[in-house]
């Protein structure tokens, strides 16, 4: 999981000398950052919001067994220190947009659990009426702009929101995540030359958890390196260990910097693990059991802060254990209110089609 | 109190499956995301991870169950400060378990409503959307759908008399087929996500890989556009690529490559070099996976000249239809369906059986309405045809197999016989393939109607992710019945 700290140019940047030499200067500003220093009670709020997600994915998928939530349901169980780390890093107007294994993300920017958790169901509370689903939620408030089931393609709309911002010149960044599998696709790349051109101010945060539903990130990837992919766009790129909030954190601060500086895009690539299966029907056999525990007990986000908070911020196990009650009453009362949640009325069906009146051509 | 560990629902389409192994013992400790048991479904083993912590106190449904139905309390779970005393407390802690009989009576007083007649419980609407999908989207599942016997003309040439009959479902004959051509033409070769090492997202290729190597079945990286693109410089280059698309949501990413490249090469060459490729998936509605996985695309690609689509509805249809894709010369859109992937059909025992592209098929005989339909619309068409049969209205079923180039001579011989029609498709009702087929009808067979014709296709709108109005938005057998009423002019 230990960033690298050297970096130099790729051999097979096809940049000529003199530019390849720029670029590797540019990099070399960007080592990756000590890890952010966190106080009493930054540990607290980096706990207790990856706890959060952490106890309402576990619901999620008790809820999805249950048969209360259908369809795909991904899992963020793992990751949570990605987003709880560059949310400490953002502020208030800033840009989220994500794909599919998007529940952390949303909970992270503040959005209720009971909104999120009765859109999972299906119900008329939830963040988009019941019509949207685990894959496909939004909220205008939060400025979290989706939840979007297509691999790779929040990347060029993510790199859209930077450029509303840039021609609106307010000093919001756009937090673009996808995966290792979505750096694949060919809509990235085209985004980051634009990003590059224009210096949009777009962080896209890379949550590298090793595999692309069965595939690992070496049978699908020439470059394995993802904080690498923007060289030829002269995009810097920093690798992170995203399984320490505080290193997520550090690097989040050094992305904001740069982007509201007008700098342009930046690379984050968060070095993470997913726990749980791709979705709830994959039997994930292309990994073995012992990989997932050694990472679970070695490299536990939530468990290494919860060490902290026991050991230099001298908590006690009942301090810490006050903090997990109020999570898991949370969490409860969503799920509570997620089953109980009248479905939406059928009128709905009919809705939202369009922003304005349109008849329908329904018979 | 102890919490129960029930058996959870692995897929979106899982009702029941076999309790294979318990991977912890009474007494073991258990973390949250330790295995407990390992469980079988219709398509995989799947791992069941603990989600609290706790001492596993009494283990409910014995290893080697089979039918154990989701929600049933498999185990009880002991918390913080619980002992075996507290076990009794556990509400459904009915002696031994393990049997089917205590299975069913856990999952009753249980109250978490999985079962079918639904009593006033929470709603899970989960339960209630896939067991009534079930019985409304694929009527008669779990039966082996028989081969029309009494059906004269274009079938009875297909299939010589005489011909045994075996029983299998669309996902072993979309295997059989494909593995069958690879072995027949080295210049086959299977291409895209997941479809080796995983044996395909939905195990279509499943073993493949095994049988004919990386080589011949070449798993990709999530790259749509760019492997549907390479596929046709591989077809250029001689090769006939099947291209497997993980749905057909995902080749929008690549309808370029489809449209401007694979289509339109042979006119634009003058002849010379056209592209034999195939691309194949799961297309349309599965259930619950919302809009943007959840889209009929055969009116799409059914619009564009130098494409053929073919889209499916039995077994033997799938397997035939798809042998004759992977040799035709012209680039075809294989449209299959999630849904229909586990039914099984009757299909002709035959060394080499092919289905030709082009021919629509009678799959049910009628004198008082032609009822046209594809893929998985023909699940209303049937049984609709089945319903209205008891109220005395004979439907004559067409099954257009083939959406283009579209067999309209069949379905024009039949509208002239029958002199109503309706269509029946699950894509959006602008421009569809109902639409289309209506309009032909007018032009050749304006003075046989005694009736418009009507279609029944998708709502027009997105697809909802919730329950109750993804119902609402797909096609159902009673709006078929209702059109096929208004055409008789019967109520
Ligand atoms: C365009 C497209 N292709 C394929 C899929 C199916 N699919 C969904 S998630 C996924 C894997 C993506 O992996 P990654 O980007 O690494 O994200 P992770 O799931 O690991 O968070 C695939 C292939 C899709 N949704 N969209
Ligand atoms: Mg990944």
């Amino acid at each position: 999981m230990a960033a690298k700290s050297s970096r130099k140019s790729s051999s097979n940047a096809t940049a000529g000398q003199e530019s390849a030499k720029e670029i590797v200067k540019t990099l070399e500003h960007f080592d990756p950052p000590a890890p952010a220093k966190f106080g009493k009670d930054d540990e607290i709020r980096a706990y207790r919001d990856m706890l959060l997600i952490r106890r309402f994915e576990e619901k999620a998928g008790q809820l999805y067994g249950m048969g209360f939530i259908g369809g795909f349901c991904h899992l963020y169980i793992g990751q949570e220190a990605v987003v709880v780390g560059m949310q400490m890093a953002m502020k208030e107007g800033d840009q989220v947009i994500t794909g599919y294994r998007d529940h952390g993300h949303m909970l992270a920017t503040g959005m209720e659990a009971r909104g999120v958790m009765a859109e999972l169901t299906g119900r008329r509370s939830g963040y988009s009426k019941g019509k949207g689903g685990s894959m496909h939620m939004f909220s205008k408030e939060k400025k979290f702009f989706g939840g979007h089931g297509i691999v790779g393609a929040q990347v060029p709309i993510g790199t859209g929101l930077a450029f509303a911002s840039q021609y609106n010149r307010t000093d919001a960044m756009s937090i673009t995540y996808f995966g290792d599998g979505a750096a694949n696709q060919g809509q990235v790349y085209e985004s980051f030359n634009m990003a590059s051109l224009w210096k949009l101010p777009v962080v896209y945060v890379i949550e590298n958890n090793r595999y692309a539903m069965g595939t690992s990130v070496s049978r699908a990837s020439a470059e394995t390196d993802f904080s690498h992919r923007g060289l030829s766009f002269k995009i810097p790129g920093i690798q992170v260990d995203g399984m320490d909030v505080r290193a997520v954190k550090a690097a989040g601060d050094l992305a904001a910097k740069h982007c509201r500086s007008g700098e342009g895009p930046i690379i984050l690539e968060m070095m993470t693990y997913r726990y749980r299966g791709h979705s709830m029907s994959d039997p994930a056999k292309y990994r073995s059991r012992d990989e997932v525990q050694k990472m679970r007990s070695e490299s536990d986000p939530i468990e290494q802060v919860k060490k902290r908070l026991l050991g230099d911020h001298g908590m006690s196990e009942d301090d810490v254990k006050a903090i997990d009650k109020e999570v898991r009453e949370i969490v409860a009362d969503a799920a509570d209110f997620a089953q109980n949640d009248p479905e939406p009325d059928p009128s709905e069906l009919w809705t939202d089609v369009y922003a304005d009146e349109i008849p329908q051509t329904a018979e | 109190m102890p919490t129960e560990i029930l058996m959870p629902a692995l897929s979106p389409t899982m009702e029941e499956g076999t309790l294979a192994k318990w991977v912890k013992q009474v007494g073991d400790d258990v973390a949250a995301g330790d295995i407990i048991a390992e469980i079988e479904t219709d398509k995989a083993t799947m791992e069941v991870e603990a989600v609290d912590e706790g001492r596993l106190g009494k283990i409910l449904v014995e290893a080697g169950s089979e039918g154990v139905k989701v929600n049933t309390p498999i185990a009880l779970l002991l918390g913080e400060g619980e002992d075996e005393g507290d076990l009794e407390k556990a509400g459904s802690g009915s002696g031994g378990g393990g049997t089917k009989a205590a299975d069913d009576a856990d999952q009753k007083s249980s109250g978490k409503g999985s079962d079918s007649d639904g009593g006033g419980s929470a709603k899970p609407s989960r339960d209630e959307a896939v067991s009534d999908m079930s019985a409304r989207r694929v009527p008669g599942e779990g039966k082996v759908h028989p081969e029309p016997k009494d059906v004269e003309g274009e079938l009875a040439q297909e299939i010589p008399e005489g011909t045994e009959m075996v029983s299998i479902t669309v996902r072993e004959a979309l295997r059989d087929a494909m593995a069958e051509e690879l072995r027949r033409d080295d210049a086959v070769f299977v291409m895209g996500e997941e479809v080796a090492e995983y044996q395909g997202a939905y195990k279509i290729t499943q073993g493949l890989l095994d049988e004919f190597g990386p080589r011949r079945v070449v798993d990709t990286p999530i790259t749509e556009h760019g492997f549907a693109g390479l596929g046709v410089g591989a077809a250029f280059g001689g090769l006939r690529p099947i291209v497997e698309f993980m749905t057909f949501n995902f080749a929008m990413q690549a309808i370029d490559q489809i449209i401007n490249s694979a289509a339109k090469t042979l006119y634009m060459a003058g002849g010379q070099m056209g592209c034999p490729i195939v691309f194949r998936g799961p297309n349309g509605a599965a259930a619950r996976v919302a809009a943007q996985h959840s889209q009929d695309y055969a009116a799409w690609y059914s619009h564009v000249p130098g494409l053929k689509v073919v889209q499916p509805y039995t077994a033997a249809d799938y397997k035939g239809l798809l042998k004759s894709a992977i040799r035709d010369p012209n680039p075809v859109i294989f449209l299959e369906n999630e849904i229909l992937y586990g039914q099984t059909f009757e299909i002709p025992k035959l060394d080499d059986w092919t289905v030709p592209i082009g021919k629509a098929r009678i799959h049910r005989p009628g004198t008082d309405v032609t009822i046209v339909s594809f893929g998985i619309g023909m699940t209303y068409a049937v049984k609709a045809a089945e319903e209205l049969a008891k109220e005395g209205i004979e439907a004559e079923v067409v099954d257009l197999r083939t959406i283009r180039p579209m067999d309209l001579d069949t379905v024009i011989r039949s509208v002239k016989k029958t002199n109503r029609c309706v269509t029946v498709e699950e894509g959006f009702p602008q421009c569809s393939v109902g639409g289309h087929i209506a309009s032909e009808i007018m032009v050749r067979a304006f003075d046989y109607l005694d009736a418009p014709v009507l279609k029944v296709a998708g709502k027009d709108v997105p697809m909802p992710y919730a329950a109750n109005l993804e119902k609402l938005a797909l096609p159902s057998v009673k709006e078929v019945i209702d059109a096929v009423k208004a055409v008789t002019y019967r109520d």
